[in-house]
Formats: C-alpha cells, sequence, structure tokens
C-alpha cells in the first residue's frame, strides 16, 4: 500500500474512531463526582484488614491473583529479552574501555548511589504505610546501582552486578509469591486469601496480614528483572560487537 | 472542566496511532505504542478523580475525615505500568534482533523475506 493509501485510511479509520471515543466519554460518569461504589467498598476492605495503602490492600489481597498474573507477565518478558538479547555464533565480545569521567559526575553519583539505594529498599518496606510498594521501590533500587556505571565504569558495574544471581533472585521471587498464596491452602482458607497471618497494628511495619510479604516479593523480582533487562540492553551497547 | 480530561485520554490515544500509523522508524513506533498506553492512565485516573478528595493513604489521614479518589482505578494504573514497561522492553530487543539481521529499522524497507 502506497503511504498516501494508509493515510488516507488512518484518517478515515481515526475520525470513526474518534467520533465513537467521544460519544463514549460524553456517556461517562460525571468528571469529579463523589460516586465510586467500588472505591468505597475498596477503602472499607482495606481499613477492615489494618492496612492503610489502599492500594497495596488492592494489588496484594483484594487482587491479589491479579497481581500474580501481573509478575508473570514481568517474568516472562524478561525471559523473552534474554532469549532474544544473548550473543549469537556470528557475535563476539569486546571488553570496553573505560572512559575518563568528570569528576563532579563521578563524586555525585558514588555519594546518591546508597542513598538511592536505602530510599527503593525503604519504599519497598513501607509498600502497605505509604504511597509505593514493591513495584516502584524496586524500580528505583534496581536503577540506583546503575548510577555506578555513570560514575565509575561498566566493569565496575559488572562486579556488583552478577547477571546470573540476580535471574536466579526473579524466579525465586515469583516462587515466594506462590508459596505464599499456597500457604493460605494448607492453613484451610483459598489460593493468596489473607486470612493466614495477624492483621498487626493499624499504621506499623507488621500490618497487613501477608500484605508485607507479597510486596516484599514483588519488590524483589521487580529489582531483579529490571537489572536483568538493563544487563541484557547494556550488553547488547557495550559489549558485544559483530564478527569475529 | 466537565468533560475535558476524558477527551485529553482520547486525544493522546489518536495522537499516538497517527504516530505508529506514519513512523518511519522501529524505535519511534515504540515510542508511539507508550503514548498509545499512556492515554489509558489519563483515562483511568479522571474516572477515578474526585473533587476536594486526597489519597487512598491513611497513613497521615484519619480514616473517614476526608473523602479520597477511587483507588481501584490508581491500582488498575499500576498494572498498566507495569505492562506497559516490559511490553516496551520486549519490543525493543525485537528491535534490536530486526536491526541486527536486517540492517534498517524502517518498517517499510523489511517487505522480503530473509531466513
Amino acid at each position: 500500500m502506497s503511504r498516501r493509501a494508509r493515510l488516507w485510511l488512518v484518517a478515515v479509520g481515526g475520525g470513526a474512531l474518534a467520533a465513537l471515543l467521544v460519544a463514549a466519554c460524553l456517556d461517562l460518569p460525571a468528571f469529579g463526582g463523589t460516586r465510586h461504589p467500588y472505591g468505597d467498598r475498596a477503602v472499607r476492605e482495606s481499613l477492615a484488614r489494618h492496612t492503610a495503602n489502599t492500594i497495596a490492600s488492592i494489588n496484594f489481597d483484594q487482587r491479589a491473583f491479579d497481581t500474580l498474573g501481573e509478575i508473570s507477565i514481568l517474568f516472562a518478558a524478561v525471559l523473552g529479552c534474554v532469549v532474544l538479547l544473548r550473543q549469537t555464533r556470528d557475535e563476539h565480545r569486546a571488553r570496553p574501555e573505560p572512559e575518563p569521567v568528570a569528576l563532579p559526575v563521578r563524586r555525585y553519583a558514588l555519594a546518591v548511589l546508597p542513598v538511592a539505594l536505602l530510599t527503593g529498599l525503604y519504599v519497598v518496606a513501607h509498600g502497605q504505610l505509604s504511597p509505593g510498594g514493591g513495584f516502584q521501590g524496586g524500580v528505583v533500587a534496581a536503577t540506583s546501582l546503575h548510577l555506578l556505571y555513570l560514575g565509575a565504569d561498566y566493569r565496575a558495574l559488572e562486579r556488583i552486578r552478577p547477571v546470573g544471581l540476580y535471574e536466579v533472585g526473579d524466579a525465586l521471587a515469583v516462587s515466594a509469591y506462590l508459596v505464599t498464596g499456597l500457604a493460605g491452602l494448607i492453613g484451610g482458607t483459598a489460593f493468596l486469601a489473607n486470612t493466614l497471618l495477624p492483621y498487626g497494628t493499624f499504621n506499623t511495619l507488621s500490618s497487613g496480614g501477608t500484605v508485607p510479604l507479597l510486596n516484599a516479593a514483588v519488590g524483589m523480582e521487580v529489582a531483579c528483572a529490571v537489572v536483568v533487562l538493563l544487563a541484557r540492553f547494556l550488553d547488547q551497547a557495550v559489549e558485544i560487537e559483530k564478527g569475529k | 472542566m466537565g468533560v475535558l480530561p476524558y477527551l485529553v485520554a482520547v486525544w493522546i490515544f489518536l495522537v499516538g496511532c497517527y504516530g505508529l500509523a506514519t513512523s518511519r522508524n522501529l524505535i519511534h513506533a515504540v515510542g508511539c505504542l507508550s503514548v498509545c498506553q499512556s492515554a489509558t492512565y489519563v483515562l483511568l485516573l479522571a474516572v477515578g478523580y474526585r473533587d476536594d478528595a486526597t489519597a487512598p493513604v491513611f497513613s497521615d489521614v484519619k480514616p473517614g475525615s476526608r473523602p479520597v479518589v477511587d483507588p481501584v482505578v490508581q491500582a488498575l494504573t499500576l498494572t498498566d505500568v507495569v505492562v506497559g514497561a516490559t511490553v516496551t522492553a520486549l519490543l525493543l530487543a525485537l528491535v534490536v534482533q530486526v536491526s541486527k539481521r536486517h540492517g534498517t529499522v524502517d518498517p517499510d524497507a523489511l517487505s522480503e523475506l530473509r531466513g
């Protein structure tokens, strides 16, 4: 199909889609309205189970089964990237040469690295109390390691990042989520039901029953997954070169 | 205000679709898909918004003292972000392979099959 014909098709199809979507928008409940039946019920359930962060309660308690699907997608995507970005037969690894780094960049990166890592772990640990949780904290913790690549060089990053270990950690975290879910079955209730552990005191680290455990498993999974993904892409950019 | 936030989501989605259809670079196309996806974030958060409400986190807000925005759509947005990031990573890995095999990232130049 020529570019011109394709543009016409996009214009016609896009125009029709736009009309349908605008008609749908006009029928949606008014913006900022007070009627949120699902939201109100979710807040009530979350408070009943002593979880201060309602979103963590929804993700790791009320919709814990959906989150299992979500982390399975993450796991499968990492697996796919590892397979797609592996070194092929007609490629070889070149040893990257360290480049000089401007002193302020180096100082800043090395000073911020421990702070960023600690912040990531803090966000994971307080997932059931304050905004954040396993997904967000895991990304912060994983990317903080890569400050070493900016501040020092690729070799230094590789030393604190044995990719094999992180791949194992990724798999272990998914298994930990499943095992926590199965523990409910052994306890005589449903898969991933939050009835096994006491709900604890509201607004403390130990509140929420199984929510902190599932949250920690997801935090570990996301951190490992991001490290592995970035490692594979960095390998392609920095190390793997064409030809023998 | 009224229906405007929903229309913004529609607009972002259509802009992303236009970019996908006219893209001459696969990396650009993956970026356009992310734009399409961000329309769903805007739509979900707009559906959950409530006037004069705060975040549905009760670590420093006394339960029942203030209205809170809908936490269900926020959790859905979180799911959306994670799935979007993984799909982007997978697509970019595919682009790396396409560029290695065919030496181009222009979708129009990728018409012939190669073993």
